[in-house]
């Protein structure tokens, strides 16, 4: 088994090889949650206290509509992406991904689609500033010129999401290793699976309604347009059979994630394994009949508001079966605290908070009150942060010593999660009451009466910021002076990419397929 | 004894005061009732879950942190073996079902009642435009005395663009005030028709519970009836463009004969307003009287987009300063302020300006910033304009 | 390998008929929307021309029809009901007029969009005539009367005892000179 590797730029720009792929979607989307962390940073300062202090509000919104687009489209998918190259092909015993010269093309394409979209941040008229739902018609008659590249954008960004699901989908389906039944797959396998499914269902949605708003901007016809016979709640309905799946596509491989670590760490089988696989693929099914509830207050029949506010609800069953799971397997187990298991554990805890304010927006009468404030601000953060980017992180550690046989210094770590823990609740929790007090999202001033929360929203979202600023510094410490990681870091981890590999896990991995029991 | 009483005294203010505080501090932390059935009901199903979830959390937590208390390996060396019990997996299925039927049957009904705006006493329509909202009253006779207006935001430029400085801090209802409040009587059944005539916008007031998207081209039903009079404030809750955070909505609630004493006032404003118009579009204005109030009026209606220096922010918000349309015929002019410009920011000012304001600011527009057209615009030109001849 | 190249092939073929057909999909709400609304009423569009024949009038009972006119910005035009309303009984045919005039020194091309709420309504009201129907051109100074006759279905549900119909005016003069260019 040779372990040849190029060197030099042409090794990142040439390769095919699943880890060198998986550690540039990392790096990306590292990069890219810096950037949209700073444009959190901009929207926090100028919500510090009332008054415009340090943007005008036309800017403001730029910035609210970049920060979602950033985070969601380049930060957290493609950290999943970057988890799923690393990791579906270690756990399922194959030696790379099925498709390695797609996988490349599917990474280098991102940076161009968010070059694109951040250079609309020069133009003439500013950025995209209709907000990461783009409701027509104030992205399509009213938007800026730079909504083309905005389109553009999404479409190269789409289609490198629909690449790499559909190498994820070939790889699972025809690599694994004999034996490795479907029903013997890691949780985080199967997550990632029933994710690239959703993905390919729903990314084209996606681009068929950007590519609407297109010929509605240029080529006269009128989707969205009420004066042509459009109908602009149309592309609410659209958007959101698109954006209800896409928030699960962000936290299912979280949920992956999350199984693998918790019984690591209690030195225990993860209990209802197979409960948990049908409890991830009714929560996928079930994303796709709810999307309305996002839209309660267009004015739909009341046999409609019911429909979509029960199906909601239903949600919470499968997922409830998750975390109770989760809670099972720690249950008795042999519990030790190491980084990765506190990033784990908070997961379920503020994604379980998160659940509890999805429920309550999902009740229409109360919705009312609810819809479009900071409450709702509140509780995607809480899905999102510490769901999806918890998540990754907690994956990040944990498979850190495999990827480069070096060992981060757990102390720091500790402190990062710690930092992490203190102040994401800090940003986030005060907006649940600065939403109930009556404060609308993505307005870049308000009355004094809001003044309190968002002040200490600021705080916390300053100090959220460097956390992960210090995040870098620590893995780049552990890269370049770890200590050497043990050929087993975590005794209770188990698959093959613990089992049945070296480390650090060598640049060709299973040339022959493992054997699996 | 005395000393002992001034401390009883003095315990059980500073005890009443605390207690008053923590009221008050939880008041804010929580959504406010509101005053009409409908706000109160959704506060109490709002309050229904916050326990039903608290309660989740009290239980499930509780047995996260006795496992991280009593399973940690120093205390519980040995892992259990079990991995599944088919058992407690139905358990904690049908609980949460059996908890959400029980969520579900009282919002149904609510949600019933909410959208139930029949039998309603009177109409208003309410329609969203770039930032600000439009109210009609659609009662009485469709010819006579129609009362509409605009409502726009009545805090001052200067109060939210200096904070510190200005004052703006005292001012209660910063950012919630405007100049023109919708009134409405009490007791009475007020059905909305909302919609827009540019993007969506959404009309909320949190203490009537009401919320509904205005949406151009289509028209929204929603209601309310307050029981106590008052003034009720709430915000534009769908982005809408620039100055979204700047279209608040304010509803003042007034008894019966308070209701009809402001509607005859209503028709005799507009009878004086109508006049004024008139008196205005007969007498011949000079350069220096148009200059003056146009810059005014420019200032406070069109600064925010143009800017001060009529540079603007282009593209989207184009410079006036050697403009085609204000170094132009000054027809086009008259049009484009009158009339407003479809798919972008520019609003119809036709209506919500007086001829001769609209004559003084076209008359500014084309005569500052080294325009120097030389061109005035009397308001008869508005009015010959605006009749079409 | 070649047999597994073989079968990676088949499996994306059908991954990308997946995604072809998912893109197709979002293209097909549109058509499968206004199906969906013109069956439930859920955005009170109303329909196109309906017939008047055979139509049973129901005189025990009265629906109160309201009018409203919107004008959409850009938009110089006078455009208002003669009535604000008009009470009818199910399965009559009924007159209203509209009055519009272009103010402006310029040819202007308008399009009327109609909505009714409570949108459930919108399914019970049949337009025999309707201006919405076409785009009226006005030239400058122009002005028009324009009538509109509707009748309400005797099948509307007893709770619906009031409907309102507005008329949103768009004006769509450079969308129509954009079209005639382009066929020139």
């Amino acid at each position: 088994m040779s372990d040849h590797r190029p060197t030099g730029i042409k090794r990142w720009l040439y390769t095919t090889n699943h880890k060198d792929i998986g550690t540039m979607y990392l790096w990306f989307s590292f990069i890219m949650f810096l950037t949209g962390g700073a444009m959190a940073m901009v929207i926090r300062a100028e919500l510090y206290q009332p008054g415009l202090q340090f943007v005008e509000p036309g800017f403001f919104n730029q910035m609210t509509t970049m920060h979602g687009l950033i985070m969601v489209f380049g930060a957290v998918m493609p950290s999943m992406v970057g988890l799923a190259n690393w990791l579906i092909p270690m756990q399922i015993g194959a030696p790379d991904m099925a498709l390695p010269r797609m996988n490349n093309w599917s990474f280098w394409i991102l940076p161009f689609a968010f070059t694109l979209l951040l250079s609309s941040l020069f133009m003439e008229g500013g950025a995209p500033n209709f907000g990461w739902t783009f409701y027509a018609p104030l992205s399509t008659t009213y938007a800026p010129p730079s909504t083309d590249f905005f389109i553009l954008g999404v479409h190269m960004m789409g289609i490198s999401s629909i690449m790499g699901a559909i190498n994820v989908i070939v790889t699972i389906f025809n690599m694994r290793a004999p034996g490795m039944t479907l029903m013997k797959m890691p949780l985080f396998v199967w997550t990632w699976l029933i994710t690239a499914f959703l993905l390919i269902m729903v990314m084209p949605v996606l681009a068929g309604v950007v590519t609407m708003m297109l010929t509605d901007r240029h080529f006269g016809t009128a989707f969205f347009d009420a004066a042509g016979g459009g109908d602009p709640v149309m592309f609410q309905h659209i958007f959101w059979f698109f954006g209800h799946p896409e928030v699960y596509i962000m936290v299912l491989p979280a949920f992956g994630v999350v199984s693998e670590i918790i019984p690591a760490f209690s030195r225990k089988k993860l209990f209802g394994y197979s409960s948990m696989v049908y409890a991830t693929a009714s929560i996928a099914l079930l994303s796709f009949i709810v999307w309305a509830h996002h839209m309660f207050a267009v004015g739909m029949p009341v046999a409609g508001e019911l429909f979509f506010m029960i199906a909601t609800m239903l949600i919470a069953v499968p997922t409830g079966v998750k975390v109770f799971n989760w809670i099972a397997t720690m249950w008795q187990g042999s519990l030790t605290f190491e980084t990765p298991m506190l990033f784990s554990i908070a997961f379920v805890i503020l994604f379980t908070i998160g659940g509890f304010s999805g429920v309550m927006l999902a009740m229409a009468p109360v919705d009312f009150q609810y819809h479009d404030t900071y409450f709702v601000v509140a509780h995607f953060h809480y899905v999102l942060f510490p769901g999806a980017i918890f998540g990754t992180t907690a994956a990040v550690y944990y498979w850190f010593p495999k990827w480069t046989g070096k060992m981060y210094n757990e102390t720091i770590g500790k402190w990062h999660f710690w930092l992490s823990m203190v102040f994401v609740n800090l940003t986030f929790f005060p907006m649940h009451f600065s939403g109930l007090a009556g404060m609308p999202r993505r307005i870049p001033d308000y009355n004094m009466m809001f003044a309190d929360y968002n002040m200490w929203a600021s705080i916390g979202a300053f100090g959220l910021g460097l956390t992960q600023v210090f995040f870098f510094v620590t893995i780049i410490m552990a890269i370049r002076n770890g200590k050497k990681a043990d050929e087993k870091q975590w005794d209770g981890a188990t698959g093959l990419e613990w089992d049945a590999m070296p480390t650090p896990a060598p640049y060709h991995s299973f040339s022959t397929p493992p054997k699996v029991d | 004894m005395a000393i002992r009483r001034k401390l009883i005294a003095g315990i059980t203010s500073l005890l009443s005061l605390m207690l008053g505080g923590a009221v008050q501090a939880a008041s804010k932390l929580n959504m406010r009732p509101g005053v009409t059935e409908t706000s109160i009901e959704a506060f109490e199903l709002h309050m229904m879950v916050v326990w039903v979830m608290v309660a989740i959390s009290v239980v499930v937590f509780g047995v996260m942190i006795y496992s991280f208390i009593f399973h940690r390996r120093s205390k519980h060396p040995t892992p259990a073996t079990f991995s599944h019990s088919t058992k407690m997996e139905v358990i904690w299925t049908v609980i949460p079902v059996i908890i959400l039927v029980y969520l579900t049957i009282p919002a149904v009904s609510l949600l019933i009642k909410m959208e139930d705006a029949s039998n309603s006493e009177i109409s208003v329509q309410v329609t969203g435009s770039q930032w600000k909202w439009h109210y009609k009253y659609l009662e009485g006779d469709i010819i006579k005395n129609e009362i509409s207006f605009y409502s726009n935001l009545s805090t001052p430029r200067e109060q939210y663009e200096n904070y510190a400085t200005s004052g703006a801090a005292d001012n209660v209802n910063y950012l919630l005030e405007v100049d023109n409040h919708l009134v409405i009587p009490v007791d009475t059944k007020v059905r909305f028709l909302v919609t827009a005539d540019d993007v969506i916008h959404s009309w909320w007031v949190p203490e009537l519970a009401v919320k509904k998207d205005a949406i151009p081209g289509f028209i929204n039903e929603t209601w309310t009836s307050v029981p106590i009079p008052g003034i009720y404030r709430g915000q534009c809750t769908e982005l809408c463009g620039k100055d979204h955070g700047f279209m608040p909505v304010v509803v003042e609630v007034l008894t019966k004969p308070d209701f009809d004493k402001w509607l005859a006032g209503k028709a005799e404003e507009k009878r004086v307003a109508d006049k004024a118009a008139a008196d205005a579009a007969s007498q011949n204005w000079d350069m220096a009287k148009l200059m003056t109030l146009g810059e005014t009026i420019y200032a406070s209606k069109c600064a925010a987009c143009h800017q001060v220096n009529g540079e603007g922010l282009p593209p989207v918000f184009p410079a006036l300063k050697d403009s085609a349309i204000a170094k132009g015929p000054a027809d086009v002019h008259i049009n484009m302020v009158v009339n407003g410009k479809q798919g972008t920011g520019m609003a119809a000012y036709g209506a919500q300006l007086t001829d001769a304001e609209m004559a003084a600011v076209i008359t500014y527009e084309r005569n500052a910033w080294g325009n120097n057209t030389g061109d005035t615009v009397q308001p008869a030109d508005i009015q010959a304009f605006k009749a079409g001849n | 390998m070649t047999e597994q190249a073989q079968e990676n092939k088949k499996l994306i073929r059908r991954l990308i008929g997946i995604v072809g057909g998912m893109f197709l999909f979002a293209f097909a709400l549109v058509p499968l929307y206004n199906v969906f609304c013109d069956i439930t009423g859920i955005n009170g569009k109303t329909r196109g021309q309906a017939l008047y024949q055979n139509v049973d009038i129901d005189k025990s009972r009265v629906v109160t029809v309201e009018f409203l006119t919107n004008i959409n910005r850009g938009m110089p035009w006078k455009f208002e009901s003669r009535l604000r309303s008009i009470d009818v009984h199910p399965g009559e045919l009924n007159e209203v007029i509209f009055y519009a005039k272009n103010t402006s020194k310029f040819d202007i091309v308008g399009q009327s969009v109609p909505s009714v709420s409570p949108g459930k309504a919108a399914l019970y009201l049949n337009k025999t005539e309707c201006f919405c129907f076409d785009q009226q051109t006005l030239l400058a100074g122009e002005e028009i009367e324009m009538p509109m006759k509707f009748f309400i279905d005797a099948d509307i549900p007893e709770d619906i005892t009031r409907l309102t119909l507005s008329y949103q005016l768009f004006n769509i003069t450079d969308s129509v000179y954009a079209e005639s260019v382009g066929t020139k």
